[in-house]
């Protein structure tokens, strides 16, 4: 008969609140860098020059094409070697950035691409700068129209994130394992972990929904799209 | 001290990638069978399926593929199965794999054009003669280009499995760290046969994508 005790990991819950609140802290901190990054790197692959280009196009296809459990060993095991001492936490930050940058780079490439030419000539006839039109006629309509696949990857980087705990960087899944090895209730310390896991995914899904159209793309009259 | 060349890394890398291959061909062709049996149980509108299907997609899409490893590693030996990482990794890869497998065939499902189900109907096609003959075949094509793009992701999930002690490339890796001290090098050689593992398959899936465009 199989016995299962729930309670002996529920009365551990501020373990499991702490890394919670860290996970959500660790995807915080890389959504914002990381879409940052995307939109850089989008912006270099869609309209920069063309060396540039090529080396961001090598570094998107190395990062797409490679785990991330290997980029975050990479960080934080590869690169003392070279001299760079990093915690697991800043460590687990750099990993996701660059991850997120990479995929976040396609989905705004897709996006830019896609802006109709007449807006950037008419943009470009009222003596705006590239620079100007970029931010302020090509991007904000660029990310509206992708945002759902922008959302999607945030929340893909944040699972990501679990991977983390084997740094000892000290979120959900570390604080999953640490209860795990006090009380050997493995099962159900991982099943209440997945369950938090669930219900972060889907509250970080509705909060960016509801975020994108107000915050980020939203400001631009909505005539014309 | 055993002293490693650069080639004995690069050598024991080789052979522990063949279990990642093996690996990833064990949750891709088991996940498409569980996926297209999932896929069909919805085309059927069996009772409940529908939402039970869409339940387990975001049950599968929505938490960890690491908590997801572990869940099947230590449910199953509550179960008082002997489990191997072997059956573990398998079964969790096959699971994860089948959702995503389900969801993305929906969609190539969703996008043949109504008239086709309702020209099937009107000639009395039963429902496997409609799959077998207008449904599948249109859908096949749309889906190939996807799936193939998703395998890429199947073989990076199996680095998961490493955590559950399958010696993999990316466990490889790291017991070779462990006796090399060379985490620089090593890791590198990994991240490069993972790239040399997933980048054909990506760069194909997206020849296949380009060539269904244009013949649209």
């Amino acid at each position: 008969m199989i016995q299962l005790d729930f309670l002996a990991v529920l009365s551990q819950w501020p373990a499991l609140l702490r890394g919670a609140a860290f996970t959500l802290l660790l995807s915080a901190a890389a959504a914002v860098l990381g879409v940052g990054l995307g939109i850089a790197c989008g912006w270099a692959r869609a309209w920069g020059p063309k060396p540039l280009a090529a080396v961001v196009g090598v570094y998107v296809e190395a990062v797409r094409n490679t785990p991330f459990i290997v980029q975050l060993f990479f960080v934080y095991f590869g690169l003392p070697s070279l001299g760079v001492k990093l915690s697991p936490e800043v460590a687990s930050v750099i990993a996701m950035v660059v991850n997120l940058g990479a995929y976040a780079a396609e989905i705004v490439r897709a996006g830019i691409v896609n802006t109709p030419k007449g807006q950037i000539e008419a943009a470009r006839s009222l003596a705006m700068t590239e620079l100007q039109v970029f931010l302020r006629v090509v991007l904000p309509p660029a990310l509206g129209r992708v945002w759902p696949a922008m959302v999607s990857q945030i929340v893909i980087v944040m699972l990501g994130s679990a991977v983390c705990g084997q740094i000892s960087a000290q979120e959900l899944s570390y604080a999953a394992n640490l209860i795990q090895s006090r009380n050997f209730r493995g099962f159900e310390a991982y099943i209440v972990a997945t369950a938090i896991y669930l219900v972060l995914s889907i509250a970080v899904r509705q909060f960016l929904n509801w975020m994108g159209p107000r915050f980020i793309f939203g400001r631009l009259p909505q005539a014309g799209r | 001290m055993v002293d490693f060349s650069l080639w004995d890394i690069f050598r024991n890398l080789l052979l522990a990638a063949r279990w990642t291959v093996a690996l990833s061909l064990i949750a891709f062709i088991g996940g498409g069978i569980v996926g297209l049996a999932l896929l069909l149980a919805r085309l059927a509108q069996w009772p409940g399926a529908q939402r039970g299907v869409a339940v387990y997609t975001q049950l599968f899409q929505g938490t960890p593929l690491l908590m997801q490893l572990f869940l099947a590693y230590f449910g199953l030996a509550l179960l008082g199965v002997n489990v191997s990482a072997w059956v573990a990794a398998g079964l969790a890869l096959t699971l994860y794999t089948s959702a995503f497998l389900a969801e993305i065939w929906r969609g190539c499902v969703n996008a043949i054009p109504k008239g086709q189900w309702e020209a099937a109907d009107s000639l009395a096609l039963s429902f496997t003669e409609k799959m077998r003959h207008v449904v599948g075949p249109q859908a096949l094509r749309i889906a190939v280009p996807p799936t193939v793009g998703f395998l890429v992701q199947v073989i990076k999930g199996t680095a998961l499995a490493s955590v559950i002690g399958f010696i993999e490339l990316t466990k490889a890796g790291t017991m070779i760290t462990n006796a090399t001290f060379r985490p620089f090098t090593v890791y590198a050689c990994v991240a490069l046969m993972y790239f040399a593992l997933c980048w054909p398959v990506s760069a194909y899936a997206r020849k296949l994508e380009r060539s269904f465009q244009r013949e649209r």
